[in-house]
Parts: C-alpha cells; structure tokens; sequence
C-alpha cells in the first residue's frame, strides 16, 4: 500500500492569526513530530499557511486533505489537535463533531467567487502555488502580444467598474490616463480595510493587476498605498513583490519587451480619509491627507501634478482574470450594467459573519438568509446598511432588491467600501444613523466647512433625538443640513454622510416621531425614553435581579415581589437580561 | 495653477446672463471679480492657491453648484452666482461658519476689517440656524508678536499656505480631525517662527493678530500714513497706522510695488522704538566714561579729529569701518568709499554679513 499524501491547511489571515492560528499550526507540527507519525507518513506530509476564506467568526479554519479528500474543522484549538491526528489522519476517521457544519456550506456554495476563490486556498508567500492557477499568465499576454490600447479594450468591455467606491467604469479612467501628453504617468493601488482579505490570501493578483495596468496606461512606477498597521497584507505583498522581482515580472524589460515597471509601498495613517483618492495623494506627496478640489482628475494632474489612475485593490485583482479570460466571459457575470462580482462584509445581527463575493445583482435577501443564514437568535431583520458608514440604511421591504451600482443609488445609496451591516428589531434607528454620523464627524479631515461644521451638527441633532429632547424643528434642521452636505462638500466623505440619516428617516420616519412626540424608543434602545419597572404579578422574588443589579436599585425579600427604584436605575438592562420569569418590563 | 501659468486660449462664458472672454486657465472667480460680479470667498486669497475649503464661493456652473475659486472658465459656461439656489447654500455655509464663531464683534480687534463680519452682516445672520457647540480653547501663545485666538479660526488654510507657499517656511499646519482640526505649530508649542506675520496679514478673521495691536484704536478713527520702511536699504512701501500721534500698527498696500504688502518681523511689528523714550535724539560724547549729549557739530568735528590722530598715530589699519543694512544702498556705497580713500584702509565691512 502507498503511503498517503497529506495536507494541512491552516487559516492565517488577520482573523485566523487572532484566533490562534499560528498555536494550531504548531500543535499539528509538534503532534506530528512527536508522535513518530513524520516517520510514518515521512515527507508527503506538508503544510500549507493560506490566507482568510471569509468565514472569520468559524476561525481557525483547517482543512486536512488526505489523498485529495479535503475536510474541514472549524474553530479548531490546539488542544484539538491530537484528536484530529489521531482518529482522522492516523485511522481515517474524521472528527464529525468538528468539522464544518452546514453554514459553512451554505455561506460558501451562494457565493461566486473570483477574487476571492484563491484566497484559503493558495498560499499566498508561494508564487509557485500562484504560477500553477495560471498566475502572471495574463500580464504576460498583455506586455508580449496586446498593444495598451488593446488591454485598454479589453477592460472597458469588459464593463468592469471601480470596486472602491463610484464605481467608474476603470477601462475609460485608464484611457482617459493613457492619452494625457503629460509624463511620467503614474498607477495607484488603493488597499483599503475590505482589501486586506485580498491582500493576505492573494496578494500576486493584485501585483499582477497593477502591472497590467502600468502597462496599459504607460506608467513605469506603481504604488501600493495602505495603512501600516495591516501588517499581514503589507508582509505578504512585500513578499510577493520580492518574488515578482526575482522572477523578472518587476523591473525592467519585463518579459523580454521593453517596458519597465516597479512598485512602491506608500504607507497611510489610522484616517478614514486616507482611502479617498487626491486625499491619498496628499498623503503619498508627503503632506496631511485633506482631499484637493476636483477638477482637475487625476487620470489629468493626480500624484505630484501628472496623469495618474488610481484604483482599488479589488478592482486589480480583477484585471488578471479578465484579461486572461476575456471581457466576454466577465461581461457574463453580473446584471446589465454592473459586470462581475463584488466582495462584501457581512456583519451585524447576522448568523454568518464574514467576507462574502456575490454576483452583481444577487438580491439582498440571498445574502443574508442565504449566505448570512439568516438573523441570529430568530429575531426580525429590520434594515442593513450597505455601503459602509455613509451607505445607506435598506428596509426589510427592500429586501428582495437586487444589488449593484444603480440598484444602490436608486435607493440612497452606495457600494462605497462595501460594508454591509445588519439591523434586527432590536436595534434603533435612530441610534444606528447617530452611530454612522459620530464616525463620520470623527473622520472628516476637517477641511470643508459643510462637513467640518456640518457632520458635528447632524451628530448633535441625532443625539439630542436620542437623548429625548429633540423637537420637530430638529428633523427639518437635519433635512436642510443633508441637502446642503450632499451638494456642496468637497469629497465623497461629507458628501455621502448624510445618507444614513435620509435613508433612515426615509423609511423609518415612525421611528424618529416616537423618540421626538411620544418621547419612545420603539426599539427600546436610547436610554433617556427607556424605564424598568417589576411586574408584581409575575415576579417569584427569587432574588435573581436584585443580585445582578449593579446599583442596587432592586430590593425585595425571598418569595416575594421586589420593587425597582427607578432613580437608582441606570438602565443597564441587567436585570431585564437575567429575569427568567419576564417579570421585568421595559417601555 | 496659479492664473499666471494659464494657457492664453481665449474661452467665452455667460456670467449672470453677461457674455465674457477669459484666458481658459482663470478661475471662473478671477473672471466675475474682473467683470464686475462679486463672489464672496473666505479660503481664496490671490497670494496663494486656492483650496476650495470654505465653500462660501460656491456658485452654479452649468447647474450645478461648484466652488468657483477652482473651476478653471471654460467655452461656453453658463455661471450664475446669485440664483436663490445658491445663496440659500452659500447663506447656510456662513451659518455654519459663524455657528462655530464667539459672537464676540464688539470686543474683537478685527471689527470693521473682518471678512467673516461683512458676510454675517450681508446675509443678516444675527443667530445660526445650525447652533451647536463650539470650539473653546484656553492655551493662549506666548510668543512675543502675534495674537492667536484660535476659536476665531475658520479653518479656511490661508495662514498655512502662505507660510509655506510664499514665505517658504511652514511653521503650522491642520492638527486633529473633524470638528476638533485645529490650525497649530507643531505639537502645539507656542508660535516660534520668523514672526513676519504674512498669516495675519491674509487672517479673514480675528484669529489672527498683532498682540500689539490690541485695544489701540478701531481701525476706522486711525490714520494711515504711507511711507517707506527704515529698516533696511529694500525699503519695503508701508502703511503706518496712527492713533494719537502714535504707531499703533503697521500695514503694507496688498499692490506695493516694491514688497507685494510682503513684510518681516522688523518692518510689520518693530515699530515701536518710534515713539521709545530711550531713543536717542542727540548725538553723544564719551567724557571721562560718562556720556555728554552734543551737538551735531561738536560730535563730527570731535570725530574727524580722532580719526586723524588715530590715523597718524597708529596707521590707517587701526581704523575700521562697519556698515548698516538700515542704510541705502547709496549710503552704503559712500561709506566704503569714506573708509578705503579718506581713512585709506581696506578693514570694511557689513552687518549683513555677520
Ligand atoms: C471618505 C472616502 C474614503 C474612501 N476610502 C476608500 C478605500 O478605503 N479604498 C478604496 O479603494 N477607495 C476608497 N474611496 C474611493 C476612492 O476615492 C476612489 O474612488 C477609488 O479608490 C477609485 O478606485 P476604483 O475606481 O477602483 O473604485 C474612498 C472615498 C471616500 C470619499
């Protein structure tokens, strides 16, 4: 009998690193080792470091192949270890226990996934493994048989749009750069906080991309802008890049041909703004990030005055695949005018969180009963905000719309960052749209006065709503200070920051009138319109609350019901929380 | 750009129903001002580029409402700068402005002078619609020359680039984020620059100002005299502002010929040694280690012997000559021509060299 081949995968993405991945690769090294089973197996055991594959609340995540049979565990610790070893590797007998259950399945098999489809399975410091799913193929192709114009072609047909933000359509931002008499010219990756996953589990694809469009556009230096503080992804694209140079697929006379490209790290600080595209600019020149007045474009006067396209990471990683298997095949995938596919995160009340790829056009349904498995605890879905923090907030009504680029802006609004936040019945409204705004006000880079001024004001409007003082005079102050933000910002930021708050109000306008005329939180939720009181009929006087009040607010005797004093009360929920006879009442 | 960069490619454009000519690099702001049509702007300032952060200068443009300090003029634009449209935005933008402004005018220096002021004063913005809280800071700088009130700051970048723009040093910058960005040197230390006070010159509020300044008189009970700066033989046009026959501040005419309204530390805020009672008025004689006020007279004639002495005592080495950069060049010039023929010694020199 041959011996089998053995394969351990290891999540080691940021998520997977924070669960203790790196523990649990060592515990498998160390069993295996120790245990005689390297002897027994010999060399055809290897592992394997990959990347995030979206699933970051499951982490770790390990897959053990054996002869090609893969099995998945999920929140695997290294006191698992042994077991899995022993029964599964050693007796072929995976743990059933362990192994990834069916939202694992089912938050998988919704997705399409291009960019994301190496990312957990590859590894990403490995060329090799990149090389054998036909890596820098494409780029080959593009620099030896196609003129820029042609891959410019391509592109546009392609009908690919930005994925970070506008969703411009990149062919004709390249071609609009391309025929600018100004040189040099220069290519801008922009990594932002959603590219990370892209940027550890596949960073040569976003290499790849970015010297395809050097090409196409004519610059001979590219830069990679990112926050320092991702240090995985800035280790691996490092990584990636040594060994791009190495190869040749850097430098100069790449391929043979006479074009030389080289890329460059540019490192941005903890600021929102950084991500926006003349405030990264700024930021590479040397000086405070603050957004420049646009026109001038930067395909026209970008980094340090000349022609520059920027793009996000996700829209590269894209760009090897297209030009490797045409724009037709791309063009297949998506909705009319919204082509491919587009990496959201899933989070909030949701049952799967995660980084999930959807087709263009999936409806907002799918992802989150599909791929999300619905809302966690059973409870109502009552909105998600897509878009990031200046997204819009989408009602359940909503829910079986279809996303993509006009879908977003018909209804407020945007693929932005793609962020994608859940909301259930037990979030309020109000508070969700305060929330957005006090990130937002934190973020603004302070130059333009509507959002400078203008955020702080929406901010302290929401608030007082909240606090259950506002008046309705506050809604039509909020109503004209969006009008304003949303024409006469600088940048997208200020801008877009009204959008929680017209959305929200658009569809939740019940909602604020109770917090401003009846002085209720629905949601029971704002503290200031909230109060616990005992209901004398149903409460045991078992003492339960009374222990868990931290300010000793309940008082009562064994077996009989207890008061709450409401000016004690801090509102913290304690007790509503621990009553196992809903014996506490909150309006 | 700057308008003196701009292609000359002459492009045609409507104004508020007015068909103009302009140079396709203006801005659509420099066009209205020189046709006559005012568009108030509080970050545009013509020293520097413009930013396009105050948004009080927002106007439509073929519909749509854009700043027009950095929209370049193009052929065939449709401008209108007054459209209810726009001056309900450009109203809201002051509010906001003033919203986050000590409603402080009659203590302020900057009263009657101040462009925050005249805005508040046109749009009759007496309380902001948008109120809220304000940006209250104590530190105060204790640097000698300039005031820093940075709750009256906009925000509006002007001190910052023509620090660095035209004075080419940099001594402040934007610090924080959102409604806590704040104008400061770094760290924010107190001011330590070279105090030639082009920020408070270009200040559209009173965040900036001269310490000495202050409480001196309001700007229009004060006579200005133009004349010539003393200190030093570039002669820089200035504008001394007098109370009581005494300089209370000095200015220079933003189209000096000579300074451009440019000045240093010495010219903008030295002035007092004008009116010092320490200053000198007659010339002195040192008399048994004590000095004797004399005439013009006795001091020359009393020169001129010594240096004759010293000269043939001694040899015309022992006498040396140094120079003021207060003086003209003319005066310079006869001065070394003094020390090399009359004295006959080469030991001549400048303070601009030490
Ligand atoms: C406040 C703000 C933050 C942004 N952050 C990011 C970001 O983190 N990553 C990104 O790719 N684009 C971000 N954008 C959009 C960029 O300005 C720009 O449109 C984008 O990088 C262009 O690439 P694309 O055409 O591939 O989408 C941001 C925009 C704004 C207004």
């Amino acid at each position: 009998m041959t011996d089998p081949t053995i394969e351990i995968k290891v999540c080691l993405g940021t998520s997977g690193k924070a669960s203790g991945g790196e523990d649990v690769l060592r515990a498998f090294k160390k069993f295996i080792q120790e245990s005689g089973i390297e002897a027994r197996v010999g060399s055809r055991c290897s592992y394997k470091t990959v990347g995030c594959r979206g699933f970051c609340s499951k982490d770790v995540l390990v897959d053990v192949i054996v002869n090609d049979q893969k099995t998945t565990y999920q929140s695997v610790k290294p006191i698992m270890v042994e077991k899995i070893v022993t029964d599964h590797i050693l007796n072929g007998n995976p743990v059933p226990q362990w192994t990834a259950t069916e939202d694992y399945d089912s938050f998988h098999d919704k997705q399409y996934k291009i960019v994301l489809g190496p990312c957990g399975e590859i590894s990403p410091d490995s060329l090799d493994d990149y090389l054998k799913i036909n890596g820098y193929k494409a780029a080959r192709k593009a620099v030896t048989k196609m003129l820029p114009d042609d891959v410019i072609s391509v592109v546009i047909n392609s009908g690919l749009r930005g994925r970070g933000g506008s969703g411009f359509l990149t062919g004709k931002k390249w071609e609009l750069c391309r025929k600018q008499p100004e040189n040099p010219h220069y290519i801008i990756c922009n990594v932002g906080e959603v590219n990370r996953a892209l940027a550890e589990g596949n960073p040569h694809a976003i290499i790849e991309g970015l010297l395809i469009g050097g090409y196409a556009i004519g610059a001979e230096k590219g830069y990679l802008y990112i926050r320092e503080r991702y240090h995985i992804s800035v280790e691996r694209l490092r990584t990636a890049i040594i060994q791009a140079k190495e190869k040749g697929f850097l430098g100069t006379n790449i391929f043979g041909s006479d074009f030389s490209f080289d890329i460059e790290f540019s490192f941005g600080t903890e600021a929102f703004i950084c991500g926006e595209e003349t405030a990264l600019m700024e930021s590479i020149e040397g000086k405070r990030a603050m957004p420049r007045p646009r026109p001038p474009f930067p395909a026209i006067k970008g980094l340090w005055g000349k022609p520059t396209v920027i793009n996000n990471a996700e829209t590269f990683s894209n760009i090897p695949m297209i030009v490797g298997k045409g724009a037709e095949w791309f063009s297949s995938i998506g909705t009319e005018k919204s082509k491919g596919t587009k990496v959201f995160t899933l989070t909030g009340k949701v049952k799967n969180n995660g980084l999930v790829e959807i087709p263009m056009g999936m409806s907002l349904r799918d992802i989150v009963y599909g791929i999300g498995g619905g809302i966690e605890g059973g409870k109502e879905l009552k909105a998600v905000q897509v878009g990031g923090p200046s997204g819009g907030l989408i009602p359940m009504s909503m829910i079986n719309m279809g996303l993509d680029y006009e879908s977003l802006s018909k209804v407020g609004s945007i693929v932005g960052s793609g962020g994608m936040v859940v909301f259930d019945e037990e979030d309020c409204i109000v508070s969700v749209a305060r929330f957005f705004l006090e990130f937002l006000q934190r973020e603004s880079c302070g130059k333009c006065t509507p959002c400078r001024v203008g955020t702080k004001r929406m901010l302290e409007l929401l608030t007082k709503i909240t606090e259950g003082k506002g008046e309705e005079t506050d809604l039509a102050r909020l109503d004209r200070l969006s009008a304003i933000m949303s024409v006469s910002s600088l940048c997208g930021l200020g801008r877009t920051a009204p959008n929680p708050f017209i959305t929200s109000f658009n569809h939740f306008k019940s909602e604020y009138l109770a917090h401003i005329r009846d002085r209720k939180c629905p949601a029971g939720v704002c503290k200031a319109l909230i109060t616990f009181s005992i209901i004398e009929e149903l409460c045991k006087g078992c003492g339960l609350c009374k222990r868990k009040c931290p300010t000793k607010a309940i008082t009562g005797e064994v077996k009989k019901p207890h008061i709450l004093d409401a000016d004690s009360c801090i509102k913290c929920g304690a007790c509503y929380k621990a009553c196992k006879f809903k014996a506490i009442k909150k309006v | 750009m700057s308008d003196f960069e701009a292609k000359k490619d002459l492009v045609t454009l409507r104004i508020n129903g007015i068909t103009v000519q302009a140079s396709s690099g203006e801005t659509v702001l420099t066009v209205a001002r020189r046709t006559g049509i005012d568009i108030p702007a509080l970050c545009h300032h013509p020293k520097i580029s413009s930013s396009g952060a105050c948004r009080v200068c927002l106007v439509e443009i073929n519909g749509v409402p854009m700043t027009s300090c950095t929209t370049h003029a193009e052929d065939k634009m449709e401008v209108i700068t007054n459209s209810p449209y726009i001056e309900h935005l450009r109203r809201d933008m002051i509010d906001l402005i003033l919203s986050d402004h000590p409603n402080d005018c009659m203590v302020c220096q900057k009263t009657g002078e101040c462009e925050l002021q005249e805005l508040a004063y046109k749009y009759g913005i007496r309380n902001p619609i948008f109120s809220g809280e304000r940006r209250i800071y104590s530190k105060k700088d204790g640097n000698p020359f300039i005031d820093r009130d940075m709750e009256k700051c906009i925000l509006c970048g002007r001190c910052i680039k023509i620090c660095d723009e035209v004075q080419g040093v940099g001594a402040i910058d934007f610090a924080y984020k959102g409604f806590d960005t704040k104008v400061c040197p770094p760290f924010e230390k107190d001011l330590n620059c070279e105090f030639c006070g082009q920020c408070v010159m270009v200040c559209p509020t009173g965040a900036l100002t001269g310490k000495a300044w202050i409480g001196k008189g309001r700007y229009w009970k004060i006579q200005e005299v133009d004349t010539t700066c003393p200190y030093c033989g570039i002669g820089c046009n200035i504008t001394l502002h007098i109370s009581d026959n005494r300089i209370v501040r000095v200015t220079s005419p933003e189209d000096s010929v000579v300074n451009k309204g440019l000045l240093c530390v010495k010219g903008r805020f030295g002035y007092e040694f004008v009116s010092s009672p320490d200053r000198l008025k007659t010339p002195l004689i040192r008399k048994d280690n004590e000095l004797h006020p004399a005439s013009w007279e006795e001091a020359l004639s009393y020169a001129a012997k010594r240096f004759l002495e010293i000269k043939e005592t001694h040899g015309p080495d022992a006498i040396a000559g140094l120079s003021s950069a207060r003086c003209t060049t003319e005066d310079n010039y006869l001065f070394q021509k003094f020390i090399r023929v009359a004295i006959g010694t080469n030991n001549v020199d400048h303070c601009a060299r030490l």
